[in-house]
């Protein structure tokens, strides 16, 4: 509220537009936090940092200002809001103290905080200099003119009315915000008055803006003095374009309007300038700073962020959005210019900025401007940045920090995610390391206790306002969940478990304690006691402080469930193992390396005292074996009938391992040989699943399917439907599709009796992995596939299947699993992916739950969320571990509402982006066609960008431009053109494609992500610089190069991790060192052609790359295989056919790429 | 005659309406979590086909019996029921399947398709009704 306060006095200068911001209040919230301008700033960050700051003090929760805005209406929290500010706002008031003058310094930490303090602080230059940055703001936001000549308008009036009518705003604001934060007409009206005194504020901005300005110009145009250099990092794009602008036309225009404003403006500059350098010495040593974090800004994004955030929020908001970005720009403007005090004229320039048509016209004057032409294109971005870096300068000393900082955090995402980058020019975009997940622009209290990312991540981390803004921004919203990943988390065991109990959500971080008896739900805002019970904190042994539970401390947490959670008594673990053992099956050898896989992890299956196990074989038979205690050897039932088959023996097929355990390794020493000879070709793998089937229904369990060739005998046989000739030629890719219902009808019948399907297929034959992976797809099992197993051929894949089988056989896994996903009233989930049943609306179904399973759901927008300031969404998972227990483990996730669409950009988590899409684009290739999802992909670049560019860019430079968070967008999209699963015209396997297409719907994302865009490391220089140190290894962390055939060199070793498989690729003239030291050969010449071992070398290089490939294979469940190539390998055009930014013969480079979306865009 | 022809359209033409609603009420069903989708869709699956064959006898007996205008009404909701009845990939367990209609709003869809019949049909009850009565009289 405080914010909308806020805005409202800026508003009241800015008039409509203001009144805009007002009666948004929550945007204005969200905005406010950016335009951070003294006021403005202030009361956004204190909404959305607010509770950051305001849990220390009260408690977290517990204590109303959270609690009540959340639920209800935004305006209430706004309200809410307000309440907290006061604690963080105050503080900063005082910092600004009005700023006490002396210290500029405080003044400009509290600048961005200021909002509060405004007034004050405006007496004090440094608002004038922010004035200048807020015309750019506003114009940007809106091109209204009048918003626009107001601006300006106070501006010139600014200086002198500003500091009698800045404090008048700040408190009209206030009053505003909390009297009528709802009312938006109220605020408009007062805005009118306090307009004036925003603009005052403004203005008076303004004047200590003409020597930001100045400086930044100076620092630009001319060396200026020491400072400059810093101010050009800050203030280049601006300072160019705006100064150019400014001075010539904007300034005069606005003028004109308020014609009151102009010439006060005028006289005012002087005065206000003169306070401003007497301010500004001390600045200096800010700007500094401020120069720092701006060079930092891209490495330092909690500051920029803020910035950028409240930056954003101006743009966003037409009104408030303005000011709030005003105040930051003047800030910056003041860092800037402190340094070179100066030039006065040039605010105008800053002015003409921000009006849409002057924006043409600063385009001109850009060119005029020394600085990079590219800059022009991001002036805005730059200015945003250099917002932020402003903000760092307001809050130089160290005391301001802590509160500066919070509201930077909070806001962190927003600033630096909204710079402007050109795509066409940006040739170096990848980061040296990995990309991480954006945080939400959330209250730093509830940031810190949100969900892990790398658990539950949202494709836009902020969540747009109505079905009507995510349709505007068009990218796609869903979530991603990878949420029975492997973590150590609270447990906790308790009689009665809290939950809502109309939507029977469990308790949460994100609820509200209405006091200390009842709490209100966070997704359908229900009331609820608090139960006795509860009352009780286990953690410290006290009575009274149920906001103290772990249940309310943690977005992660178990419970272990009483007994009305269960249906029946938990199931035992049980493990069913279904071997191929046809002719073709035993040429391929893999029934030895899994016999001796499943001996050697005997005892590390997880389950307990009742854990059991049992084998069926299959060729054109079915072979069980009969394994009851008091046999002296396993016994083979042979059943011939396929076509009716029945259990021979039902109730010693399946046996107690820890009972029978010598019978079962006996079995298990025999079954390689006991098929050695056979010439059965057939498979009635069909009859065997039906059998096994029978078999687990009693109890569930999992069975483990082995298959080696395409079923072609009884039940579910299936035809060979690929025709290699077209593999590549082919317009469409066919059969993506099941070729029949059999394996799906199958898989349902399985999840309901709870048993899943695990399917392992050895193939170098089609097997129709579209059918046959239904059985896993619909009962929640795990496809793996390992294309031309041979255990002589090809030792890396036995290597492979050896690793992932000991994983698959030891991991975790939850039997009789069911999770159901919730979200905020008014959103709702409209499509699933991964390996599961959904059972109903939000229900899935999960025989089996395994930790590298992943999920991803898409939402729509339902409701409007208007007065809503976040959302929340919990994913619960009910299993029964393998110690027969019953567990609900409960992840949530809070997301902040936003209702600008820049924001929503702002929040965009492009990596969640690109696996939601890549999962969507299986959808579309299996009930539409390959080319339809293709032009889909293509097609969600295009649009997000467009939109981007029509409705959220308000200078349109030539080129293709994103804001900074989507900037690797268009490369995950040609990333996925060219991924196996979507590629056409090279020769892709159909059994690999669909492969693929599994992976990128069932890997969680982190996994996901290495398929879809491989990282590719030089490692013939590996050195110890910033390496990692994990269990006393050293860990060498060399940078991530772009995919392209150019960073390769002849002189070099690479690496390329596609996450499946590693390829090292050494180059003809590679270093001798490298040769001896690492493969321990002598020369190029004499690498093996199929090494996909590095040898146990005793030397430093070869230490360092095998503990880094070791550390890449540790980090994922799976086993990557290594290939060494040379130019000559036939491998060699599968490691090209990842460099992604290379032109094929089928498929564009990324320059080309970047060049077909500009043109779709600019149709 | 003509009077036969529009009483057998008529109990046609109840039959189909007593149907629409029975999807519809099994699609809310559905929706509101009362039973399962794989219940829901066997039950539906088992009616499509049936839906299919009402919809063409009273297509058929309208051309028959040559009244262009009825059979014109009934000819885009015959040609769709089998179009859609063509279309299901052969991977799927029916027009309704139990694995994709929690997906992209199927369910939505099948739900508004089944309500747009129920308003076809009645409309069809009457102008089969007055056609009858019509003919009763002129007999």
């Amino acid at each position: 509220m405080s914010t909308a306060g806020f805005n409202s006095q800026n508003g009241t200068g800015t008039g409509q537009a203001y009144a805009n911001g007002p009666s948004q209040n929550p945007v204005g919230l969200q905005q406010l936090p950016g335009v951070s301008y003294g006021m403005t700033h202030q009361p956004t960050y204190n909404p959305m940092q607010a509770k950051a700051p305001a849990p220390p003090g009260p408690g977290l929760y517990p204590t109303a200002a959270y609690q009540s805005g959340p639920p209800v209406s935004s305006y209430q929290s706004g309200p809410a809001h307000t309440s907290y500010p006061p604690p963080p706002g105050q503080p900063l008031l005082t910092r600004p103290a009005m700023g006490t003058p002396p210290s500029h310094t405080p003044p400009q930490s509290a600048s961005p905080n200021h909002g509060p303090r405004m007034p004050l602080p405006r007496a004090t230059p440094p608002p004038p200099a922010v004035s200048s940055s807020s015309y750019y703001s506003n114009p940007q936001q809106q091109p209204i003119a009048p918003s626009w000549q107001y601006n300006t308008a106070p501006a010139p009036m600014g200086p002198p009315p500003s500091l009698s009518a800045p404090p008048c705003g700040p408190l009209a604001n206030h009053t505003n915000p909390s009297s009528s934060s709802t009312v938006p007409p109220p605020p408009t009206l007062t805005a009118y008055s306090s307009p004036q005194p925003a603009y005052g504020s403004h203005s008076a901005t303004q004047p200590p803006g003409p020597r930001m300005p100045s400086t930044s110009h100076l620092g630009y145009t001319q060396p200026g003095a020491a400072p400059p250099p810093l101010n050009p990092m800050l203030s280049h794009t601006y300072q160019p374009s705006r100064p150019a602008y400014g001075p010539p036309p904007t300034g005069p225009p606005p003028l004109g309007p308020p014609p009151a404003g102009p010439s006060p403006a005028m006289t005012s500059t002087p005065p206000s300038t003169a306070p401003p350098l007497a301010n500004v010495t001390p600045p200096p040593p800010k700007a500094d700073a401020q120069c720092r974090e701006a060079v930092n800004s891209t490495l330092s994004p909690t500051e920029p962020d803020c910035q950028e955030s409240d930056i954003e929020c101006p743009g966003t908001l037409a009104g408030n959005g303005p000011q709030s970005p005003n105040n930051f720009n003047s800030i910056d403007n003041k860092m800037a210019g402190l340094p070179q005090p100066g030039l006065p004229g040039r605010h105008l320039g800053h002015y003409p900025s921000l009006p849409p048509g002057y924006q043409n016209a600063a385009a001109p004057h850009k060119p005029t401007s020394p600085m990079h032409p590219t800059m022009q294109a991001a002036t805005q971005p730059y200015s945003q940045t250099t917002q932020p870096y402003q903000q760092p300068h307001g809050g130089p000393g160290p005391a301001q920090l802590s509160p500066s900082l919070a509201a930077l955090s909070l806001q962190s995402s927003s600033p630096e995610a909204l710079r402007v980058v050109n795509l066409l020019q940006e040739r170096n975009l990848l980061p040296p390391g990995p990309i991480p997940a954006p945080t939400p622009c959330l209250p730093q209290d509830l940031q810190k206790i949100n969900c892990n990312p790398e658990v539950f991540r949202c494709t836009l981390t902020s969540i747009p306002q109505t079905q009507s803004l995510l349709n505007k921004a068009k990218m796609p919203l869903g979530l991603l969940l990878h949420p029975f990943k492997d973590l150590s988390l609270p447990v906790v065991t308790s009689s009665t478990i809290v939950r809502c109990r109309s939507c029977r959500t469990y308790i949460n971080p994100f609820v509200s304690f209405l006091d200390q008896r009842r709490w209100k739900c966070n997704l359908c805002y229900r009331v609820n006691d608090v139960p006795e019970e509860f009352m009780y904190n286990p953690v410290s042994r006290s009575y009274g402080e149920p906001h103290k539970r772990p249940e309310v401390q943690n977005a992660t947490i178990e419970f272990i469930a009483p007994s009305e959670y269960m249906l029946r008594p938990p199931q035992p673990a049980v493990y069913l193992f279904l071997l191929d053992v046809s002719h073709n099956a035993v040429e391929t050898g893999y029934l030895t390396v899994f016999c001796q896989s499943l001996l050697d992890n005997i005892n590390a299956l997880p389950g307990d005292s009742r854990t059991k196990v049992g084998f069926i074989t299959f060729d054109s038979t079915i072979h069980f074996y009969n394994l009851q205690e008091g046999l002296s050897q396993p016994q083979m039932l042979i059943v011939s009938d396929i076509e009716d088959i029945f259990l021979p023996t039902p109730d010693s097929l399946l046996v107690n391992l820890n009972e029978c355990k010598e019978l079962v390794q006996d079995l298990l020493r025999s079954l390689p040989s006991l098929f050695e000879k056979t010439m059965e070709t057939q498979s009635a793998l069909g009859s065997a699943l039906q059998a096994a089937f029978k078999l687990l229904s009693p109890t569930g369990g999992r069975m483990s399917v082995f298959q080696t060739q395409l079923p072609n005998l009884g039940v579910g046989a299936l035809q060979s439907r690929e025709d290699p000739n077209q593999r590549a030629s082919a317009k469409d890719i066919q059969h993506l599709s099941p070729a029949t219902d059999f394996y799906k009808k199958l898989a349902l019948d399985c999840s309901g009796q709870q048993v899943a399907v695990d399917l392992f297929l050895l193939s170098s034959q089609y097997c129709d992995l579209a059918s046959l992976g239904c059985i896993s797809r619909y009962s929640a099992g795990s496809v793996y596939y390992y294309p031309s197993y041979h255990h002589q051929h090809n030792p890396a894949q036995v290597e492979r299947f050896q690793k992932e089988l000991k994983r698959y056989l030891t991991r975790k896994i939850g039997f009789e699993a069911v999770m159901r996903i919730r979200c905020t009233k008014g959103l709702s989930i409209h499509t699933f992916h991964g390996n599961f049943f959904v059972r109903s609306t939000d229900l899935l179904s999960l025989p089996n739950v395994n930790p590298d399973a992943g999920f991803a759901v898409q939402m729509s927008i339902e409701e409007n969320l208007d007065d809503m300031q976040v959302v929340s969404f919990q994913a619960a998972l009910l299993y029964t571990s393998s110690k027969g227990e019953r567990r609900i483990r409960v992840h949530t996730l809070c997301l902040p509402v936003v209702n600008s669409l820049s924001d929503v950009f702002a929040g965009a988590d492009v990596q969640a982006m690109a696996g939601l899409l890549a999962c969507m684009a299986v959808d579309r290739s299996v009930t539409a066609s390959l080319s339809d999802a293709r032009d889909a992909l293509t097609n969600a670049a295009i649009d997000s960008l467009s939109s981007y560019r029509q409705s959220v860019l308000t200078i349109q430079q030539p080129g293709l431009l994103a804001p900074a968070c989507l900037r690797f967008f268009p490369l995950y999209v040609l990333a996925l053109l060219k991924q196996k699963a979507y590629r056409t015209g090279t020769s892709t396997r159909l059994d690999e494609r669909v492969f693929a297409m599994c992976q990128l719907k069932y890997q969680p994302l982190a996994y996901a992500m290495l398929m879809i865009h491989p990282a590719l490391y030089r490692v013939d220089d590996l050195t110890d610089e910033g390496a990692l140190n994990i269990n006393e290894r050293t860990i060498p962390q060399p940078r991530v190069l772009q995919l392209s055939v150019e960073k390769l060199s002849r002189e070099g070793a690479f690496l390329m991790d596609t996450g499946m498989v590693l390829y090292l690729w050494i180059g003809r003239n590679c270093h001798p060192n490298f040769l001896t030291q690492v493969l321990g050969v002598p020369s190029y010449a004499t690498v093996p052609e199929n090494l996909y071992l590095l040898p146990e070398l005793d030397t430093a290089e070869s230490q360092r790359i095998r503990a880094f490939i070791g550390w890449l294979r540790d980090q994922r469940p799976f086993f990557p295989t290594l290939h060494v190539i040379r130019d000559e390998s036939q491998l060699k055009a599968s490691f090209m056919q990842n460099m992604i930014e290379d032109r094929t013969e089928s498929a564009l480079s990324y320059y080309e790429f970047l060049l077909h979306l500009q043109q779709q865009i600019s149709k | 005659m003509e009077a036969a022809v529009f009483i057998l359209s008529l109990v046609d033409c109840c039959a189909l309406i007593f149907l629409s609603v029975y999807f519809i009420i099994t699609l809310s069903d559905l929706e509101c979590d009362y039973i399962n989708a794989r219940a829901c869709c066997s039950k539906l699956n088992k009616w499509v086909i049936p839906e299919m064959i009402g919809q063409c006898l009273s297509t058929v007996l309208m051309l028959v019996s040559m009244h262009w205008f009825i059979f014109l009404l009934n000819l885009p909701v015959a040609a769709w029921n089998i179009y859609r009845h063509l279309k299901v990939p052969m991977g799927n367990m029916g027009v309704f399947d139990p694995t994709e209609i929690h997906n992209r709003g199927q369910l939505k869809s099948h739900m508004k398709e089944a309500m747009i019949k129920l308003g076809y049909h009645l409309l069809c009850f009457f102008i089969y009704l007055y056609s009858m009565i019509l003919a009763l009289i002129n007999d």
